[in-house]
């Protein structure tokens, strides 16, 4: 735990993947979490939008004290609230998730408010190793596993992936006696949001493998040819050196051996 | 003004008639009769086309006076030079030519390991969607490496190819500063992203913001007009009009195929470079064991081949790459059935696959379909594994492995030292 800094946390209502029943958000649950380890206690849980929504008590079941929620009405911009209750505060970290569960989910609020605010965002962080002299040490989750060291300065935003450390479990009792703290700021609706027609997704058609093909012959061969790579090198008699030393090559060509 | 200018290579393979030559060759009492039939040059066709064969011409007199037929064909090449040229011959596609562009759309490319993915290929048919026989101009925006040999059948008509220190490895804020630059400069109709972890989505939100204008995410239906978005973790659909950055999801369009493309270089002047205000440190070595076999970048995979376990492990370790392994390891108890690549086992998209002492059943090699690149590792020249590699080794896997290993240790330890004299 890193003493004196103010983490925030942004959460939101999660949709669950099969049943559609709205649930703590699995990025924004990880946020809270990343959030906790950073600053224990004394971090700053906040939801722009309905205070009565059951759902905020399962983020607070996981050990938070008290939870601020800025109250809005549906079909609201977060923007404006969130952004007015971050300038007041001297805020060293804001963590979210990357993308929102409902909604639009462009995953665009992070950036907006990193913008507005002037500050540095870093993108899908799985940890954040250390934080001194006002500097933090994150590391970023690529694809395929792979882990990127970056430096920030405080104060920054911070969007947490799925790689990093799972959302402890709730606890239903205190979750229930966790203390909410609503504030009222001038909500703005989101014009540009409710001309929009929404759907129920439609799954998406399958692409078709077409053989374009112009006689019968290419037709017949694109249809039992075998899917074979063709123009390999093969090295037979060469001593075993030259031939591990060519395998050596490709695979630093390739960039895969650092 | 899209033009459509190409050397009709069909007429090449067109059959010419001699109509002068067909009639002396029906015609038994013309003076020229005989010549013709012995120049032998001459296919007779009749009148719907079919080939006629006049049996009494085929073969020669020999010097005994008795005639031969040479049915091996061998010296009848002469006859042969009317005949249609195979098949083999390379077609060239219609070239699609853009000059003095009216607009822009400029698609910014993930480029993973510096080669078009697939996603990026789709974005580009889809831009030439949106122009639409209008006179305007696809641009590729690619940062770092650029090792794609095949930009101009992917539908590239201008490249802006920025390299650079400064774009390698995670540089966002930089890559923000030459994407502003190209606003400026060229104002174009359409920004495309490819709504990825490749960090084509962390480009586009940056653009956006800094823009001030609303994106379309996760777009998989686009015209001029309206977008179609995936919406509430793709539970819903967002119609809405097209804006001018959308992020667009797989399969959104069909690629490019019927055409070439210019690929012209186009210019982009002095780019405002400001202090990230992140600092890259690097790659961090990851336990390559317990990154998932389904999404693993490099993997070493041991068949039925192997018979020192231990020295398989150790070149695992010693590469840093994800074990694999046949059934048949799986199934004789050397590997844990995790790690079975195949039909049965795992589906893998490793750029890189090592296989060693892996005859490659068609199960197996279904398991290997989406890989990059193949090293095969085989004593028989003949399997199934040879066939597909791009890098096959005739050889036991013993030995191979054993240098294998030496190389990598050699090559960390001189890595290891130009760091200590880097930092000396």
């Amino acid at each position: 735990m890193q003493p004196n800094i103010n983490v925030v946390s942004l959460v939101s209502i999660g949709r669950h993947p099969q049943s559609g029943r709205a649930r703590r958000a699995e990025q924004d649950g990880r946020a809270v979490e990343l959030g906790l380890t950073l600053a224990g206690q004394s971090l700053t849980v906040v939801h722009a939008g309905n205070a009565k929504e059951p759902v905020l008590r399962q983020y607070a079941g996981m050990g938070l004290p008290s939870l601020t929620v800025l109250e809005q009405s549906e079909g609201c911009d977060a923007l404006p609230v969130l952004m007015s209750f971050l300038q007041d505060k001297s805020v060293d970290v804001v963590l979210t998730g990357v993308r929102a569960e409902g909604g639009e989910s462009s995953g665009m609020l992070p950036y907006l408010l990193a913008e507005k605010l002037g500050w540095p965002l870093v993108p899908r962080v799985a940890e954040v190793l250390e934080i001194k002299n006002g500097e933090a040490e994150v590391l970023l989750a690529l694809p395929r596993g792979q882990r990127r060291a970056v430096t920030v300065k405080l104060p920054f935003i911070a969007s947490v992936d799925n790689a990093a450390q799972e959302a402890r479990q709730t606890a239903f009792g205190p979750g229930l006696r966790a203390d909410f703290k609503v504030l009222n700021g001038d909500s703005v609706v989101d014009e540009a949001a409710s001309q929009w027609q929404i759907s129920v997704a439609k799954p998406r058609p399958k692409r078709i493998k077409v053989v374009k093909a112009k006689t019968a012959a290419d037709r017949m061969k694109a249809a039992t040819a075998k899917p074979v790579g063709g123009g390999g090198k093969v090295l037979r008699n060469e001593s075993s050196t030259e031939k591990a030393q060519a395998i050596f090559d490709l695979l630093i060509e390739e960039k895969v051996i650092r | 003004m899209s033009d459509l200018s190409s050397k009709d290579s069909s007429l090449d393979n067109l059959l010419r008639r001699d109509p002068r030559a067909e009639w002396i060759a029906r015609n038994r009492l013309h003076p020229l009769h005989n010549e013709m039939l012995q120049i032998g040059g001459v296919e007779v066709r009749g009148p719907s086309g079919l080939l006629r064969k006049n049996p009494h011409v085929i073969g020669f007199i020999g010097p005994n006076g008795i005639k031969r037929i040479d049915r091996t064909n061998t010296s009848s090449a002469s006859l042969g030079d009317k005949k249609r040229s195979s098949a083999t011959k390379e077609t060239q596609l219609p070239l699609h030519i853009v000059e003095n562009p009216d607009f822009y759309i400029m698609v910014v490319a993930d480029m993973v390991g510096g080669r078009l993915t697939g996603h990026d290929k789709d974005i580009l048919g889809l831009a030439h969607q949106l122009v639409a026989k209008r006179n305007g101009a696809v641009t590729l925006v690619c940062f770092g490496d650029n090792k794609e040999t095949q930009c101009d059948l992917a539908g590239v008509d201008r490249l802006v190819h920025l390299q650079g220190e400064i774009y390698e490895g995670f540089a966002p804020e930089a890559r923000l500063n030459a994407l502003l630059q190209i606003e400026a400069q060229y104002k174009p109709d359409y920004w495309l992203f490819p709504d990825s972890v490749h960090g084509g989505m962390d480009l586009a939100c940056r653009l956006s913001a800094r823009l001030g204008e609303r994106l379309a995410a996760q777009a998989w239906q686009v015209n001029a007009e309206h977008t179609v978005c995936r919406g509430a973790s793709a539970s819903q659909d967002i119609l809405r009009d097209t804006p001018r950055i959308l992020t667009l999801l797989e399969e959104c369009g069909d690629a490019i195929d019927e055409s070439r493309h210019q690929v012209l270089p186009m210019a982009i002047d002095g780019i405002e470079q400001t202090t990230p205000a992140m600092v890259d440190k690097g790659l961090i070595a990851v336990d390559s064991n317990a990154v998932p076999l389904a999404e693993a970048e490099f993997i070493l995979s041991a068949g039925n081949g192997i018979h020192n376990w231990d020295q398989f492990h150790a070149a695992a370790a010693a590469l840093g790459a994800t074990e694999g392994a046949s059934r048949v390891a799986v199934d004789d108890g050397f590997m844990p059935r995790a790690r079975q690549v195949g039909a049965s086992g795992t589906w893998v998209t490793a750029r890189v696959y090592l296989a060693v002492g892996i005859s490659g059943a068609i199960q197996h090699m279904q398991g290997i379909g989406q890989c990059d690149k193949v090293v095969a590792i085989n004593t028989d020249a003949g399997c199934d594994m040879v066939k597909r590699a791009d890098l096959a080794v005739i050889a036991d896997s013993e030995d191979v492995l054993a240098e294998l290993i030496q190389l990598a240790q050699h090559y960390s330890l001189s890595k290891g030292q130009e760091e200590k004299s880097d930092a000396a």
